[in-house]
């Protein structure tokens, strides 16, 4: 019965979001075509939660983020707000089209990449490790400056060859239960596994507010944890490998918007 | 080496293999499970011998939890919170949980509305009760029964 | 991490009952899980909230470890008079997490 009404409600809100239509000013639907959001899977409450622009648990590292923008670190002494000023206008679209290819690195670079680099570059100042409090902080504050945005990656040109590289790696079997991101994410997707329903995997959403870690999250946190989940060894954070996938999943959810800090199961 | 030998050494090497892989999955608890035991004796604990009446205390629960880490609660006690009467202290009680109290609050006078909103944590299916001790000495009780599911991946803290 | 979030309204009557809506950033580790090693990790709680209206205590929670991590609560006061809402939570580790808000009551 629940799986009736699970499916036929979830058919009304990907019908009635599909007829939303995304101008300038409104945001970006939660399903463009035949891509849907993570939030499309999600139950009311939590829908609700992510909506709750009080209780949305992300929204505590949003406001960590907004603190350490103006902090001023590093021997440069200056801050994120010294070069970059008011946020909301300078990280305007910014999460859209993470990852991108750096020239300077001669390959993909990522929102967490670029953080760090500007700290050691032009505050020479530390880099934050990955999935610390402080670098998931700026990341979702900085994310957060584009929701509603649409993504919007680069797949070509230099960039063309690192987002095959992460398509192979999403259609390629690994670990001991010798699954692909692929077949969970497109050939089951919207089917059941347990409890819960498969999503697509999008990662428009990141950084998440993820109940299973009952804290904030980032994409290679995710990819890790599904790696693990297939018993297969995972990458390590801020990879080459894991972020050539990202921009190969970020693709995959091209349209849908950013919905940073998402919350999802 | 004998069958049993065999089949010893085989699933002492999948375990290994499991645990070295950071899977091993225990899909309980790491200490027991409350009994019912518990909870009453945390119910006698808090309102003696008084018989709590089935009126009065509304929960909303979801009936189906998505995940069972967060699920959110709201408890509404039927008071017109005066001097006279009056919410003195509300008690949640988790059955199916390792432990069987999720939290007491607090009211009094200047609450004004004796209702609370929060986020509880619930291992498994269950019902959860709520006690309302009022001001004139007695107790209302109300309830509310919640699926929750198990999702895909089962694990405990792999330090993922 | 981030400070406490509390809403509070800015303004409100005499005598009407306002929602306050609080969320802290904390693990709210039960003391029931296990680490890789298949270690207990310790209980660390948050095991009271107290809310205080210009020095009186108006509101008090006891929690367990059934609260789910980041906590969240909701709860509602009579605006007696202006002055400053005090929040208070204390973890089992004695570290207390403090945060206030002023109301003009008219």
């Amino acid at each position: 019965m629940r799986g009736h009404l699970c499916r036929l409600s979830l058919g009304v809100c990907a019908a009635l979001l599909a007829l939303h239509v995304a101008s300038a000013g409104e945001p970006s639907p939660y399903v463009v075509e035949d891509r849907r959001s993570g939030y499309t899977y999600l139950s009311e409450d939590n829908q609700q939660l992510q909506d709750d622009d009080f209780a949305n648990p992300g929204l505590l590292w949003v406001e960590r983020g907004r603190e350490l923008w103006q902090q001023i670190e590093g021997t440069a002494g200056t801050s994120c707000a010294g070069c970059h000023g008011d946020a909301a206008t300078s990280m305007r679209g910014v999460r859209t089209r993470y990852p991108r290819f750096d020239p300077q690195g001669g390959k993909l670079i990522n929102l967490e990449q670029q953080i760090n680099r500007c700290r050691a570059e032009r505050m020479h100042a530390p880099s934050y490790p990955y999935e610390s409090d402080a670098l998931l902080s700026l990341i979702t504050f900085v994310a957060l400056q584009s929701r509603g945005l649409p993504i919007d990656v680069r797949i070509d040109g230099p960039a063309q060859p690192f987002f095959a590289a992460g398509k192979v790696l999403y259609e390629q079997r690994r670990g001991q239960l010798d699954l692909a991101c692929s077949h969970c994410h497109e050939r089951y997707a919207g089917q059941r596994l347990r409890g819960d329903v498969i999503s697509q995997g999008q990662i428009n959403g990141f950084p998440i507010y993820r109940h299973t870690w009952q804290t904030l999250g980032s994409t290679h946190r995710m990819f890790a944890w599904c790696n693990t989940s297939v018993r297969a060894a995972p990458y390590p954070p801020g990879s080459d490998a894991y972020v050539n996938l990202e921009l190969f999943v970020a693709w995959r959810g091209r349209g849908l918007p950013v919905e940073a800090p998402a919350v999802r199961r | 080496m004998s069958l049993s030998d065999t089949l010893r050494l085989s699933r002492r090497t999948l375990l290994r293999q499991l645990g070295a892989t950071g899977v091993l999955v225990t899909l309980g608890p790491a200490g027991a499970w409350a009994t019912q035991a518990m909870v009453q004796q945390a119910v006698r604990d808090r309102i003696g011998t008084r018989e709590p009446q089935p009126h009065g205390v509304t929960l909303r629960l979801p009936e189906i939890a998505e995940t069972g880490n967060s699920v959110p609660l709201t408890v509404t006690v039927d008071s017109p919170m005066t001097l006279d009467d009056h919410v003195l202290r509300l008690h949640v009680f988790i059955e199916g949980n390792p432990e069987p109290v999720a939290a007491t609050y607090h009211f009094g006078v200047r609450a004004g509305k004796a209702e609370m909103s929060t986020r509880l944590r619930l291992a498994r299916s269950q019902t959860v009760l709520a006690l309302a001790e009022m001001s004139d000495g007695s107790v209302r009780s109300g309830t509310a029964s919640i699926l929750v599911t198990l999702g895909a991946c089962v694990e405990e803290v792999w330090g993922d | 991490m981030a400070e406490p979030r509390v809403r509070v309204p800015s303004t409100a009557r005499q005598g009407e009952v306002i929602e306050i809506k609080t969320l802290l950033s904390h693990p709210m580790e039960t003391g029931h899980r296990r680490d890789v090693y298949g270690k207990l990790i310790p209980r660390q709680i948050i095991h009271t909230f107290t809310c205080t209206y210009n020095g009186t205590e108006v509101f008090r929670a006891d929690w367990y470890p059934a609260v789910a991590a980041n906590p969240y609560l909701a709860f509602f006061t009579v605006a007696t008079e202006s002055g400053r809402l005090r929040f208070e939570w204390i973890d089992d580790e004695g570290t207390v997490y403090a945060t206030e808000a002023e109301i003009t009551v008219v």
